[in-house]
């Protein structure tokens, strides 16, 4: 065989500069967050800024104190899971063990529909028909809380857990269940004892997923759970999250200022809460495809 | 309780849960529906907000939505769908694949307001686009990019390897047989993850939130390097920066339904794309 044509090269040459450019982009965005974020130790020092509890931004005496943002995104996002769990895997075992395939083929898509709705689309839904309902049922004067944000991202991660867990449950091998079958345990058994234990990787990975979904949703949070950069004390307090922090402030805020600093700073929490869970995930897909 | 009854019990459970799930859906789509049909006419569609956004139409929005989605998917399309050729079809050293693979993960990880705050960092303000549509659909591709890469690898993954085999046999270099034995059968595979980058880029907010949008223009956006005006963003200011917003209720739910019939019009002609050709070819 002679030498490679020159535009066979050349193409081989630019798809593989096209590939690597994603590597290069996950530096810049880490370069870029990390180069404006670190600039606000210079107004205070790190354990301050992660541990103490006063977001007062653009007072007269300003404090970029991050924990009650971070504690803000917490239990949004905590409570979000606490619904989303049992529903999307309950769901997801559900569509995978029990229902007839008919009906798995129509619920398939609808929740493939559910996934698309646009987050801005949801918080609305949570300003204006969630928000009034739970001021009604809970007597709060504002129904914009963080409880109405976990209920509304709860909605939204559900797509994420359940098709994710759904994967999963489908992957294990049918012996596994004729197995147990055979033994004369009963369909339920089964599931519990043998389907949902051996996809439990997966299903692992489906709810980190959804966490990390969730703490870096943004418009979802800013809409429904009232904004107010305070350490909520229950789930029915206003609440601000990191997201919504930033969305809210970076309009306004001088280039260079040292609120502009802190806000990159809590993208960096941000980008490394999600850079976290990507890696948890993928250690246990990777374990999973070892064994 | 016997385990008969305990099956009962558990069965019934699960499908109240897939029940909540459909229950969730619908009302929320019946709601935004209902309501917002009243709001949708010609005029809604084709005018521009008047009398400081109380009323008129939306259509600058849905102009700038489309735009951006559109610049978007110019930029991730070519870009998606070479590395998924590269990765799929080229890439040998495993070690390389194990890295662009993790930085793919990630970058469908990072949360949209992190790209906001990206792109506003490296776009508007280091290159000095300025906010503008250039630089929020710049930013609005990165966000999809991942999105692209994916679904571009299953559908050439989804190609038969004799494919590839009975082109290289009859002497065909190795692009020859990407570009004539491989490309052409994931071509629907292709297109969904183009529809599918299209409605995710419409529907978002937070990353065109400091890139391109504006709250208010008088006139439709010229040139690259002009703002606009998107339906998410526009949404937004309309639920929770209006002067009265009771009197606005019925555009907030007419710009609502009109964004999420367009997205969800998309995704449906993903699933349908899909199903259609996952017919007609059969190997």
């Amino acid at each position: 065989m002679g030498q490679k044509k020159l535009s066979e090269r050349a193409i081989e040459w630019g798809a593989s500069a096209v590939a690597h450019a994603s590597i290069l982009i996950i530096a810049l965005i880490f370069l870029f967050l990390f180069a404006e974020g670190y600039k606000i130790f210079a107004y205070d020092d790190p354990l301050h800024i992660f541990f103490g509890t006063d977001w007062q931004p653009t007072s007269q005496n300003p404090r970029y104190e991050m924990l009650a943002l971070i504690v803000g995104s917490l239990v949004v996002t905590l409570g979000a899971m606490l619904i989303a769990i049992p529903l999307g895997v309950g769901c997801a075992i559900y569509l995978s063990e029990i229902a007839p395939p008919h009906l798995a083929e129509i619920l398939k898509p609808i929740i493939e529909i559910l996934a698309g709705i646009p987050s801005v689309v949801l918080g609305f839904f949570a300003l204006v028909v969630l928000a009034p309902l739970i001021s009604l049922a809970f007597g709060v004067p504002s129904g914009l809380t963080a409880l109405n944000g976990a209920l509304i991202l709860a909605v939204m991660i559900l797509p994420t857990i359940e098709t994710i867990s759904e994967d999963a449950l489908r992957a294990v091998p049918k012996g596994f269940r004729e197995a147990s079958f055979a033994m004369g345990a009963t369909h339920w058994e089964t599931i519990r004892h043998v389907a949902v234990p051996a996809a439990m990787p997966g299903i692992t990975v489906a709810i980190l997923l959804g966490f990390g979904r969730a703490i870096g949703e943004t418009m979802v949070v800013l809409m429904a759970t009232g904004n107010a950069s305070i350490m909520p004390t229950g789930l029915l307090d206003p609440v601000r999250a990191m997201t919504s922090t930033i969305a809210s402030e970076m309009g306004e805020v001088a280039q260079g200022s040292a609120h502009y600093f802190a806000l990159f700073m809590v993208g960096c929490i941000l980008f490394a809460i999600s850079f976290a869970v990507n890696l948890a995930a993928s250690m246990i897909v990777k374990r999973g495809q070892n064994s | 309780m016997n385990r008969k009854h305990m099956q009962w019990l558990a069965f019934t459970l699960l499908k109240l849960c897939a029940l909540m799930v459909v229950a969730v859906l619908f009302v929320i789509i019946f709601d935004i529906a209902s309501k917002g049909a009243g709001a949708i006419s010609w005029e809604f569609l084709t005018e521009a907000p008047k009398n400081h956004m109380t009323q008129g139409g939306i259509f600058p929005a849905i102009w700038g939505t489309l735009l951006l989605s559109i610049g978007a998917i110019l930029l991730a399309f070519p870009t998606g769908v070479l590395t998924a050729i590269y990765l799929t079809e080229y890439s040998a050293q495993s070690r390389t694949i194990i890295f662009i693979d993790a930085a793919i993960t990630n970058l469908a990880g990072v949360p949209s307001i992190v790209f906001g705050l990206f792109g506003f960092a490296l776009f508007v303000a280091f290159f000095g686009f300025g906010a503008s549509m250039l630089a929020g659909s710049l930013t609005l591709a990165l966000m999809v990019l991942p999105i692209i890469i994916k679904t571009s690898e299953e559908a050439l993954l989804s190609v038969p390897h004799s494919f590839r085999e009975a082109s290289l046999a009859l002497g065909a270099t190795k692009w020859q047989t990407v570009r004539h034995s491989v490309l052409p059968y994931a071509v629907p595979g292709l297109l969904t993850g183009l529809i599918l980058g299209v409605s995710r880029a419409a529907g978002e907010t937070a990353p065109i939130l400091f890139t391109a949008a504006a709250y208010f223009l008088p006139s439709l956006p010229s040139s690259v390097f002009d703002q606009t005006m998107a339906l998410p963003y526009h949404l937004y200011i309309l639920s929770t920066q209006s002067f009265n917003l009771k009197a606005t209720e019925h555009l907030q739910y007419g710009t609502a339904l009109v964004l999420l019939g367009l997205v969800l019009a998309l995704n449906l002609a993903a699933i349908i794309v899909r199903s259609h050709f996952r017919r007609k070819y059969r190997w």
